[in-house]
Protein backbone atom coordinates (compact mmCIF):
# COMPACT_ATOMS: atom_id res chain seq x y z
CA UNK A 1 0.00 0.00 0.00
CA UNK A 2 2.71 2.52 1.05
CA UNK A 3 4.41 1.51 -2.31
CA UNK A 4 1.90 2.21 -4.19
CA UNK A 5 1.38 5.45 -2.41
CA UNK A 6 5.23 6.35 -3.01
CA UNK A 7 5.10 5.41 -7.11
CA UNK A 8 1.87 7.89 -7.31
CA UNK A 9 3.71 10.54 -5.26
CA UNK A 10 6.28 9.95 -7.73
CA UNK A 11 4.44 9.74 -10.69
CA UNK A 12 2.60 13.03 -9.70
CA UNK A 13 6.04 15.09 -9.15
CA UNK A 14 7.52 13.31 -12.14
CA UNK A 15 3.87 14.41 -14.10
CA UNK A 16 6.53 17.49 -14.89
CA UNK A 17 5.86 21.36 -15.38
CA UNK A 18 6.22 20.95 -19.28
CA UNK A 19 5.84 24.91 -19.14
CA UNK A 20 8.28 26.91 -20.78
CA UNK A 21 8.75 30.90 -20.48
CA UNK A 22 9.08 32.88 -24.18
CA UNK A 23 12.55 33.02 -23.20
CA UNK A 24 13.04 28.91 -23.70
CA UNK A 25 11.71 29.32 -27.59
CA UNK A 26 13.94 31.58 -28.31
CA UNK A 27 17.36 31.22 -30.54
CA UNK A 28 20.42 31.48 -28.74
CA UNK A 29 21.53 34.63 -30.36
CA UNK A 30 18.32 36.37 -28.80
CA UNK A 31 18.58 34.76 -25.52
CA UNK A 32 22.67 35.79 -25.89
CA UNK A 33 20.88 39.40 -26.03
CA UNK A 34 19.14 39.32 -22.75
CA UNK A 35 21.56 37.34 -21.24
CA UNK A 36 23.87 40.64 -20.44
CA UNK A 37 22.77 43.46 -18.53
CA UNK A 38 25.30 45.63 -20.37
CA UNK A 39 23.76 44.24 -23.60
CA UNK A 40 19.88 43.77 -22.80
CA UNK A 41 18.06 47.22 -24.50
CA UNK A 42 15.50 46.87 -22.16
CA UNK A 43 18.01 47.58 -19.28
CA UNK A 44 18.17 50.98 -20.86
CA UNK A 45 14.61 51.85 -19.45
CA UNK A 46 15.74 50.10 -16.02
CA UNK A 47 18.47 52.58 -15.94
CA UNK A 48 16.22 55.71 -16.32
CA UNK A 49 13.32 53.87 -14.11
CA UNK A 50 15.90 54.34 -11.05
CA UNK A 51 16.46 57.75 -11.86
CA UNK A 52 12.79 58.06 -11.84
CA UNK A 53 12.27 56.05 -9.13
CA UNK A 54 14.38 58.63 -6.60
CA UNK A 55 13.08 62.11 -8.58
CA UNK A 56 10.28 64.14 -7.01
CA UNK A 57 8.64 65.22 -3.47
CA UNK A 58 8.13 62.62 -2.17
CA UNK A 59 9.88 60.23 -4.41
CA UNK A 60 8.94 56.64 -4.80
CA UNK A 61 12.13 55.66 -2.88
CA UNK A 62 11.02 58.30 -0.07
CA UNK A 63 8.35 55.52 1.08
CA UNK A 64 9.74 52.35 -0.75
CA UNK A 65 12.60 50.61 0.13
CA UNK A 66 12.49 48.48 -2.63
CA UNK A 67 10.15 46.85 -4.39
CA UNK A 68 11.55 43.05 -4.15
CA UNK A 69 8.71 40.31 -5.63
CA UNK A 70 6.30 43.08 -6.42
CA UNK A 71 5.84 43.02 -9.96
CA UNK A 72 5.72 38.90 -9.49
CA UNK A 73 2.37 39.65 -7.35
CA UNK A 74 0.57 42.03 -10.48
CA UNK A 75 -2.11 42.52 -11.27
CA UNK A 76 -3.59 42.42 -7.83
CA UNK A 77 -7.23 43.91 -6.25
CA UNK A 78 -6.15 47.24 -4.98
CA UNK A 79 -9.22 48.95 -3.01
CA UNK A 80 -11.46 46.29 -4.33
CA UNK A 81 -10.21 47.09 -8.52
CA UNK A 82 -8.01 44.59 -10.20
CA UNK A 83 -4.95 46.61 -11.21
CA UNK A 84 -1.92 45.80 -13.07
CA UNK A 85 1.45 46.92 -12.29
CA UNK A 86 1.16 49.79 -14.60
CA UNK A 87 -1.98 50.73 -12.63
CA UNK A 88 -0.69 50.81 -9.56
CA UNK A 89 2.40 52.76 -10.56
CA UNK A 90 -0.32 55.48 -11.06
CA UNK A 91 -2.44 55.14 -7.94
CA UNK A 92 0.93 56.40 -5.69
CA UNK A 93 1.69 59.10 -8.11
CA UNK A 94 -2.03 60.46 -8.27
CA UNK A 95 -2.87 59.28 -4.88
CA UNK A 96 0.30 59.72 -3.03
CA UNK A 97 2.89 62.00 -5.04
CA UNK A 98 0.09 64.29 -6.07
CA UNK A 99 1.38 64.32 -9.38
CA UNK A 100 -0.35 63.42 -13.00
CA UNK A 101 -0.88 59.62 -13.84
CA UNK A 102 1.64 58.89 -16.35
CA UNK A 103 0.15 57.68 -19.97
CA UNK A 104 -0.02 54.17 -21.18
CA UNK A 105 3.06 52.96 -23.31
CA UNK A 106 4.89 56.19 -22.25
CA UNK A 107 8.76 56.05 -21.60
CA UNK A 108 8.57 57.18 -17.80
CA UNK A 109 5.99 54.62 -17.23
CA UNK A 110 8.06 52.01 -19.51
CA UNK A 111 10.87 53.01 -17.20
CA UNK A 112 9.21 52.87 -13.44
CA UNK A 113 7.38 49.19 -14.79
CA UNK A 114 10.70 48.04 -16.02
CA UNK A 115 13.13 49.23 -12.79
CA UNK A 116 10.47 47.53 -10.40
CA UNK A 117 9.69 44.37 -12.75
CA UNK A 118 13.71 43.75 -12.68
CA UNK A 119 13.05 43.64 -8.95
CA UNK A 120 11.47 40.50 -9.59
CA UNK A 121 13.66 38.74 -11.38
CA UNK A 122 14.18 34.91 -10.34
CA UNK A 123 11.02 35.27 -8.02
CA UNK A 124 8.02 32.63 -8.74
CA UNK A 125 5.08 34.27 -10.21
CA UNK A 126 2.69 34.90 -7.25
CA UNK A 127 -0.88 36.05 -8.16
CA UNK A 128 -3.46 35.97 -6.13
CA UNK A 129 -6.55 36.43 -7.36
CA UNK A 130 -9.41 35.07 -8.85
CA UNK A 131 -8.77 34.78 -12.74
CA UNK A 132 -12.42 33.43 -14.35
CA UNK A 133 -12.61 36.08 -16.23
CA UNK A 134 -9.92 36.11 -17.90
CA UNK A 135 -9.58 32.45 -18.31
CA UNK A 136 -13.27 33.04 -20.21
CA UNK A 137 -11.41 35.97 -22.08
CA UNK A 138 -8.48 33.55 -23.39
CA UNK A 139 -10.92 30.34 -24.56
CA UNK A 140 -13.24 32.64 -26.31
CA UNK A 141 -13.07 32.92 -29.78
CA UNK A 142 -12.61 36.19 -31.47
CA UNK A 143 -11.74 38.38 -34.48
CA UNK A 144 -12.38 37.93 -38.17
CA UNK A 145 -10.07 34.76 -37.83
CA UNK A 146 -12.28 33.36 -35.39
CA UNK A 147 -9.38 32.43 -33.27
CA UNK A 148 -9.01 32.03 -29.21
CA UNK A 149 -5.58 32.41 -27.24
CA UNK A 150 -6.14 28.89 -26.01
CA UNK A 151 -5.97 27.76 -29.66
CA UNK A 152 -2.49 28.99 -30.83
CA UNK A 153 -0.97 29.32 -27.18
CA UNK A 154 -2.21 25.64 -25.67
CA UNK A 155 -2.91 23.47 -28.88
CA UNK A 156 -0.27 24.99 -31.07
CA UNK A 157 2.58 26.07 -28.90
CA UNK A 158 6.27 25.04 -29.92
CA UNK A 159 4.73 25.05 -33.65
CA UNK A 160 5.34 27.02 -36.40
CA UNK A 161 3.18 30.50 -37.39
CA UNK A 162 5.54 32.11 -40.20
CA UNK A 163 8.98 32.17 -39.53
CA UNK A 164 8.11 32.10 -36.01
CA UNK A 165 7.67 29.35 -33.20
CA UNK A 166 4.18 29.90 -30.97
CA UNK A 167 5.32 30.26 -27.14
CA UNK A 168 3.00 29.31 -24.46
CA UNK A 169 2.55 32.90 -23.50
CA UNK A 170 3.40 32.93 -20.09
CA UNK A 171 4.00 36.23 -19.27
CA UNK A 172 7.91 36.03 -17.31
CA UNK A 173 9.65 38.74 -18.97
CA UNK A 174 7.14 41.90 -18.88
CA UNK A 175 7.94 44.84 -19.64
CA UNK A 176 9.99 43.33 -22.49
CA UNK A 177 12.07 44.58 -24.88
CA UNK A 178 10.64 42.94 -28.53
CA UNK A 179 11.97 43.30 -31.68
CA UNK A 180 9.63 43.83 -33.57
CA UNK A 181 8.75 46.96 -31.45
CA UNK A 182 12.15 48.15 -31.23
CA UNK A 183 11.22 49.26 -28.27
CA UNK A 184 10.26 48.20 -24.55
CA UNK A 185 6.70 47.35 -24.04
CA UNK A 186 4.16 46.25 -21.79
CA UNK A 187 2.65 43.07 -21.59
CA UNK A 188 -1.56 44.97 -22.22
CA UNK A 189 0.54 45.86 -25.86
CA UNK A 190 1.72 42.16 -26.92
CA UNK A 191 -2.21 41.53 -26.18
CA UNK A 192 -3.38 44.01 -28.09
CA UNK A 193 -0.69 42.93 -30.62
CA UNK A 194 -2.27 39.68 -30.40
CA UNK A 195 -5.67 41.14 -30.85
CA UNK A 196 -4.79 42.75 -34.14
CA UNK A 197 -3.61 39.47 -35.42
CA UNK A 198 -6.72 37.81 -35.05
CA UNK A 199 -8.04 41.31 -36.87
CA UNK A 200 -10.11 41.69 -33.76
CA UNK A 201 -10.57 45.02 -31.92
CA UNK A 202 -7.96 45.29 -29.58
CA UNK A 203 -9.16 46.65 -26.09
CA UNK A 204 -8.20 49.60 -24.77
CA UNK A 205 -5.13 50.39 -22.47
CA UNK A 206 -6.03 49.88 -19.08
CA UNK A 207 -9.28 48.05 -19.81
CA UNK A 208 -10.72 45.64 -17.82
CA UNK A 209 -10.51 43.07 -20.37
CA UNK A 210 -6.67 43.26 -20.82
CA UNK A 211 -6.35 43.14 -16.67
CA UNK A 212 -8.37 40.42 -16.62
CA UNK A 213 -6.04 38.40 -19.33
CA UNK A 214 -2.86 39.69 -17.82
CA UNK A 215 -4.24 38.30 -14.59
CA UNK A 216 -5.40 35.03 -16.00
CA UNK A 217 -1.76 34.68 -18.00
CA UNK A 218 -0.06 35.21 -14.55
CA UNK A 219 -1.95 32.99 -12.80
CA UNK A 220 -1.68 30.50 -15.52
CA UNK A 221 2.57 30.99 -15.06
CA UNK A 222 2.29 30.24 -10.93
CA UNK A 223 5.47 30.01 -9.53
CA UNK A 224 7.44 30.24 -13.00
CA UNK A 225 10.13 32.45 -12.37
CA UNK A 226 10.27 36.13 -13.81
CA UNK A 227 12.64 36.93 -16.64
CA UNK A 228 12.06 40.58 -16.64
CA UNK A 229 13.12 42.78 -18.30
CA UNK A 230 13.46 40.42 -21.14
CA UNK A 231 14.32 40.65 -24.64
CA UNK A 232 11.75 39.11 -27.14
CA UNK A 233 11.49 38.69 -31.04
CA UNK B 1 38.12 51.97 -67.80
CA UNK B 2 36.42 49.47 -69.10
CA UNK B 3 38.85 46.93 -68.92
CA UNK B 4 38.92 47.71 -64.67
CA UNK B 5 35.28 47.58 -64.21
CA UNK B 6 35.42 43.81 -66.17
CA UNK B 7 37.63 43.08 -63.71
CA UNK B 8 36.23 44.18 -60.81
CA UNK B 9 33.00 42.60 -62.40
CA UNK B 10 34.66 39.00 -62.36
CA UNK B 11 35.92 39.79 -58.80
CA UNK B 12 32.56 39.99 -57.15
CA UNK B 13 30.81 37.57 -59.27
CA UNK B 14 29.61 36.12 -56.38
CA UNK B 15 27.32 38.98 -55.75
CA UNK B 16 26.64 39.81 -58.86
CA UNK B 17 23.74 36.97 -59.57
CA UNK B 18 20.78 39.65 -58.63
CA UNK B 19 19.63 42.11 -60.27
CA UNK B 20 19.10 44.23 -56.80
CA UNK B 21 23.00 43.88 -56.23
CA UNK B 22 23.73 46.57 -57.90
CA UNK B 23 23.56 49.11 -55.41
CA UNK B 24 25.63 47.07 -53.66
CA UNK B 25 28.01 46.89 -56.00
CA UNK B 26 28.48 50.41 -56.66
CA UNK B 27 28.77 51.18 -52.95
CA UNK B 28 31.41 48.39 -52.94
CA UNK B 29 33.39 49.90 -55.84
CA UNK B 30 33.12 53.26 -53.89
CA UNK B 31 35.24 52.01 -51.22
CA UNK B 32 37.78 50.02 -53.53
CA UNK B 33 38.52 52.30 -55.35
CA UNK B 34 39.82 50.38 -58.29
CA UNK B 35 41.40 47.37 -55.99
CA UNK B 36 40.47 44.09 -56.57
CA UNK B 37 39.46 41.91 -53.34
CA UNK B 38 40.99 38.46 -52.80
CA UNK B 39 38.25 35.81 -50.89
CA UNK B 40 39.05 34.71 -47.35
CA UNK B 41 40.34 35.61 -44.19
CA UNK B 42 37.22 37.34 -43.20
CA UNK B 43 34.48 35.52 -41.82
CA UNK B 44 30.52 36.62 -41.35
CA UNK B 45 28.51 35.50 -38.24
CA UNK B 46 24.67 35.52 -38.96
CA UNK B 47 22.39 33.73 -37.65
CA UNK B 48 21.13 31.35 -40.82
CA UNK B 49 17.66 31.84 -39.87
CA UNK B 50 17.29 35.03 -37.89
CA UNK B 51 13.92 35.34 -35.45
CA UNK B 52 13.05 39.34 -36.43
CA UNK B 53 15.22 41.20 -39.10
CA UNK B 54 14.64 44.64 -37.11
CA UNK B 55 17.83 43.22 -35.11
CA UNK B 56 20.12 40.39 -36.43
CA UNK B 57 23.30 39.56 -34.56
CA UNK B 58 25.77 39.97 -36.57
CA UNK B 59 29.88 39.52 -35.79
CA UNK B 60 32.60 40.08 -38.28
CA UNK B 61 36.07 38.95 -37.72
CA UNK B 62 39.57 39.14 -40.16
CA UNK B 63 42.26 36.72 -39.51
CA UNK B 64 45.12 38.95 -38.69
CA UNK B 65 48.30 39.25 -36.97
CA UNK B 66 47.43 43.28 -35.31
CA UNK B 67 50.78 44.00 -35.08
CA UNK B 68 52.33 47.18 -36.24
CA UNK B 69 53.38 46.35 -39.80
CA UNK B 70 50.59 44.07 -40.12
CA UNK B 71 46.80 44.42 -39.06
CA UNK B 72 43.32 45.59 -40.53
CA UNK B 73 42.61 49.36 -41.08
CA UNK B 74 38.73 49.06 -41.36
CA UNK B 75 36.30 46.70 -42.18
CA UNK B 76 33.32 47.49 -44.14
CA UNK B 77 29.90 45.60 -44.32
CA UNK B 78 27.50 45.75 -47.13
CA UNK B 79 23.70 43.92 -47.86
CA UNK B 80 22.29 43.33 -51.05
CA UNK B 81 18.55 43.77 -50.41
CA UNK B 82 17.79 46.77 -47.93
CA UNK B 83 16.77 50.34 -49.40
CA UNK B 84 20.52 50.99 -48.92
CA UNK B 85 23.40 48.75 -49.28
CA UNK B 86 25.61 50.01 -46.61
CA UNK B 87 25.57 48.77 -42.71
CA UNK B 88 28.43 49.95 -41.39
CA UNK B 89 32.30 50.79 -41.44
CA UNK B 90 34.76 49.66 -38.08
CA UNK B 91 38.03 51.41 -38.39
CA UNK B 92 40.68 49.39 -36.49
CA UNK B 93 44.60 49.34 -36.21
CA UNK B 94 47.19 47.68 -34.34
CA UNK B 95 45.65 48.84 -31.00
CA UNK B 96 42.70 46.00 -31.57
CA UNK B 97 44.67 42.89 -30.67
CA UNK B 98 42.08 41.43 -32.48
CA UNK B 99 39.88 42.48 -35.53
CA UNK B 100 36.69 41.34 -34.01
CA UNK B 101 33.66 43.38 -34.57
CA UNK B 102 29.56 42.53 -33.53
CA UNK B 103 27.04 44.37 -33.26
CA UNK B 104 23.08 44.48 -34.39
CA UNK B 105 21.63 45.05 -37.83
CA UNK B 106 18.69 45.30 -39.91
CA UNK B 107 17.83 43.45 -42.98
CA UNK B 108 14.88 43.89 -44.63
CA UNK B 109 14.83 40.54 -46.57
CA UNK B 110 16.36 37.03 -46.50
CA UNK B 111 19.88 38.26 -49.02
CA UNK B 112 23.74 38.14 -48.82
CA UNK B 113 25.81 40.37 -46.44
CA UNK B 114 29.05 41.34 -47.96
CA UNK B 115 32.04 42.30 -45.54
CA UNK B 116 35.43 43.75 -47.23
CA UNK B 117 38.65 44.37 -45.16
CA UNK B 118 41.40 46.71 -46.04
CA UNK B 119 44.94 45.89 -44.66
CA UNK B 120 47.56 47.83 -43.74
CA UNK B 121 49.23 47.20 -46.62
CA UNK B 122 46.50 48.34 -48.95
CA UNK B 123 44.93 44.87 -50.01
CA UNK B 124 41.63 44.43 -49.66
CA UNK B 125 39.70 41.07 -48.76
CA UNK B 126 36.02 39.78 -48.73
CA UNK B 127 34.09 37.28 -47.24
CA UNK B 128 30.08 37.04 -47.37
CA UNK B 129 26.98 35.06 -45.33
CA UNK B 130 23.79 33.94 -47.10
CA UNK B 131 20.86 34.53 -44.45
CA UNK B 132 17.26 33.78 -44.34
CA UNK B 133 14.27 36.72 -42.77
CA UNK B 134 11.39 36.30 -42.09
CA UNK B 135 8.38 38.62 -41.06
CA UNK B 136 7.29 38.74 -37.14
CA UNK B 137 4.01 36.83 -36.52
CA UNK B 138 1.41 38.72 -34.72
CA UNK B 139 2.83 42.12 -35.90
CA UNK B 140 0.98 45.48 -34.49
CA UNK B 141 0.17 46.93 -38.03
CA UNK B 142 -2.02 45.44 -40.50
CA UNK C 1 15.66 62.57 -20.95
CA UNK C 2 19.66 62.59 -21.67
CA UNK C 3 20.66 59.57 -23.64
CA UNK C 4 21.73 56.17 -21.76
CA UNK C 5 24.28 54.11 -22.33
CA UNK C 6 25.45 50.71 -21.19
CA UNK C 7 28.93 50.10 -20.72
CA UNK C 8 31.18 46.67 -20.31
CA UNK C 9 34.90 47.59 -19.49
CA UNK C 10 36.83 45.00 -17.83
CA UNK C 11 37.44 47.14 -14.19
CA UNK C 12 41.04 45.13 -14.41
CA UNK C 13 42.98 43.67 -16.93
CA UNK C 14 47.03 42.16 -17.68
CA UNK C 15 49.04 44.71 -19.27
CA UNK C 16 49.16 43.44 -23.18
CA UNK C 17 45.95 41.75 -22.61
CA UNK C 18 43.28 41.92 -25.52
CA UNK C 19 39.98 43.05 -23.88
CA UNK C 20 36.40 42.87 -25.30
CA UNK C 21 34.23 45.80 -25.17
CA UNK C 22 30.46 46.40 -25.31
CA UNK C 23 29.17 49.62 -25.57
CA UNK C 24 24.73 49.67 -26.06
CA UNK C 25 23.41 53.40 -26.27
CA UNK C 26 19.43 54.61 -26.45
CA UNK C 27 18.34 55.69 -29.75
CA UNK C 28 15.56 55.50 -32.26
CA UNK C 29 17.87 54.57 -35.09
CA UNK C 30 14.94 56.07 -37.57
CA UNK C 31 16.03 54.93 -40.97
CA UNK C 32 14.08 57.64 -43.22
CA UNK C 33 12.57 54.47 -44.93
CA UNK C 34 9.34 54.41 -43.08
CA UNK C 35 6.17 56.35 -43.64
CA UNK C 36 3.54 57.33 -40.71
CA UNK C 37 0.10 55.71 -41.57
CA UNK C 38 -1.20 59.03 -43.26
CA UNK C 39 1.94 58.67 -46.17
CA UNK C 40 4.44 60.92 -44.54
CA UNK C 41 7.82 60.14 -44.97
CA UNK C 42 9.34 59.92 -41.52
CA UNK C 43 12.71 61.52 -41.67
CA UNK C 44 16.13 60.32 -40.90
CA UNK C 45 17.44 60.18 -37.73
CA UNK C 46 20.19 57.81 -36.61
CA UNK C 47 23.40 57.65 -34.82
CA UNK C 48 26.42 57.97 -37.86
CA UNK C 49 29.57 58.13 -35.59
CA UNK C 50 30.67 56.28 -32.44
CA UNK C 51 34.51 56.69 -31.21
CA UNK C 52 36.38 55.28 -28.19
CA UNK C 53 39.56 56.91 -26.95
CA UNK C 54 42.14 55.20 -24.65
CA UNK C 55 43.81 58.30 -22.45
CA UNK C 56 42.83 60.32 -25.22
CA UNK C 57 44.01 57.99 -28.15
CA UNK C 58 41.49 56.92 -30.60
CA UNK C 59 41.50 53.08 -30.18
CA UNK C 60 38.03 52.17 -32.67
CA UNK C 61 35.73 54.15 -34.41
CA UNK C 62 32.86 53.30 -36.16
CA UNK C 63 30.69 55.04 -39.12
CA UNK C 64 26.58 54.24 -38.51
CA UNK C 65 23.84 53.35 -41.64
CA UNK C 66 20.51 53.32 -41.50
CA UNK C 67 20.95 49.19 -41.24
CA UNK C 68 21.96 49.39 -37.67
CA UNK C 69 19.49 48.15 -34.87
CA UNK C 70 17.89 50.82 -32.93
CA UNK C 71 19.75 51.00 -29.60
CA UNK C 72 23.02 50.16 -31.64
CA UNK C 73 25.03 47.95 -29.51
CA UNK C 74 28.77 47.72 -30.66
CA UNK C 75 31.61 45.05 -29.65
CA UNK C 76 35.10 45.53 -30.66
CA UNK C 77 38.70 44.50 -28.59
CA UNK C 78 41.63 46.56 -27.47
CA UNK C 79 44.67 46.32 -25.77
CA UNK C 80 45.02 46.89 -22.86
CA UNK C 81 48.20 48.99 -22.44
CA UNK C 82 48.03 51.36 -19.74
CA UNK C 83 45.70 52.11 -15.96
CA UNK C 84 43.40 54.79 -17.27
CA UNK C 85 39.78 55.76 -18.79
CA UNK C 86 37.83 54.81 -22.08
CA UNK C 87 35.86 57.41 -23.73
CA UNK C 88 33.34 56.69 -25.85
CA UNK C 89 31.20 59.40 -28.06
CA UNK C 90 28.67 58.98 -30.22
CA UNK C 91 27.25 61.87 -32.76
CA UNK C 92 24.56 62.11 -35.18
CA UNK C 93 21.68 63.28 -36.97
CA UNK C 94 20.09 66.61 -35.27
CA UNK C 95 23.02 67.15 -33.44
CA UNK C 96 23.15 64.09 -31.19
CA UNK C 97 25.32 63.76 -28.94
CA UNK C 98 26.46 61.43 -26.14
CA UNK C 99 29.67 60.20 -24.28
CA UNK C 100 29.79 57.82 -21.72
CA UNK C 101 33.28 57.28 -19.92
CA UNK C 102 35.20 53.80 -17.77
CA UNK C 103 37.95 53.47 -15.89
CA UNK C 104 40.38 50.57 -16.12
CA UNK C 105 43.21 49.28 -14.23
CA UNK C 106 45.89 47.46 -15.72
CA UNK C 107 48.62 46.08 -14.45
Amino acid sequence: MKAAFLVVLVAGLAMADDRRSGYEFMSRETQAMQDDDTSNPAMLWALDGEQLWKAGKPSCASCHADMKGVAARYPSVNSGRLVNLEQRINLCRTGKQHAAPLPYESKELLSLSAYIALQSRGYPIAVQADAAAGKALYERRQGQLNLSCAQCHDQYAGKRLGGSTIPQAHPTGYPEYRLEWQTLGSLERRLRNCLIGIRAEPYPYGAPELVELELYLMSRARGMKMDAPGVRP
Amino acid sequence: MKRRVFVLSLALAPWMKSACADAMHDAMSAVLEGATPREGRVKIELPPLVENGNAVPFSVSVESPMTERDHVRSIHVFNEKNPQPNIGDFFLGPRAGRASVATRIRLADSQTVVALAQMSDGTWWSGSANVIVTIAACTETV
Amino acid sequence: MAAHALLRVPQRARRGEVIEIRALVSHIMETGFRHSQYGASIARDIITNFRCTYNGTEIFRARFYPAISANPFISFTTVATESGTLRFEWTGDNDFTASESAAISVE
